[in-house]
């Protein structure tokens, strides 16, 4: 059991992060640290892709290693070993994922800014009570 | 992947995660988040993704810290929670 727990630590990681992001966001007053939140979970997601496509015992980046200049001279192939590389698909799709995160974290600072100019403070409580008070 | 070094970065992950969140300046925890960002980028080199880990670097840690300060800056400081 306890060798099963240390062996996928990094999926362990990934549940505290996804719990600490939910709890920020959910139990915390202030808008900027939901916002902190957020971003700690957008992140949590992102390892838990990479920790999929990454494999124990000495795999690499993926880029070939073999003699390229052999195999292409004389029409060998190599026989690529796949064991020896990292899944390059999550990747990929997480590069896209931290530019998306990175536009979402901009825009909800920008609405931020924005409700603060208009009730002067970011606590969700005093906002929601401004509110109740001018009876929207 | 070296265990260690990964097991060693996971609980700088966590520990930045929470002081994040519990400290009452907003500055300092957006620079807290900022490590954060940092010690991602370390664990995904750690794992082989070395293109997560500088697109991660320089626009998830230095971006999001300067957009996330610039906000702070035109609001208030001080957080009650």
């Amino acid at each position: 059991m306890l060798e099963y727990v240390v062996s996928k630590f990094n999926f362990w990681t990934y549940v505290i992060l996804v719990g600490i992001g939910l709890y920020a966001m959910i139990g915390k007053k202030n808008l900027v640290k939901k916002l902190i939140g957020m971003n700690i979970m957008q992140s949590a997601v992102i390892l838990f892709y990479v920790s999929i496509g990454a494999k124990k015992g000495g795999a690499t980046v993926p880029i070939f290693m073999g003699d390229a200049h052999a195999a292409h001279g004389h029409g060998i192939h190599e026989i690529i070993d796949v064991a020896s590389y990292v899944n390059p698909l999550p990747h990929v799709l997480m590069l896209t994922a931290i530019v998306v995160s990175i536009a979402t974290t901009g825009v909800a600072l920008a609405a931020l800014i924005l409700i603060f100019r208009r009730y002067k403070t970011l606590n969700e409580d005093e906002i929601l009570k401004i509110r109740r008070e001018a009876g929207v | 992947m070296i265990w260690q070094l990964d097991l060693i970065i996971c609980l700088f992950v966590i520990i930045c995660a929470i002081a994040a969140i519990n400290v009452k300046d907003l500055l300092a925890a957006v620079i807290i988040l900022g490590a954060y960002s940092f010690f991602m980028c370390l664990l995904w080199t750690n794992m082989g993704a070395v293109d997560v880990a500088f697109t991660e670097a320089s626009v998830g840690a230095g971006v999001g810290t300067v957009l996330f300060i610039a906000a702070v800056n035109r609001t208030k400081r001080r957080s009650k929670d």
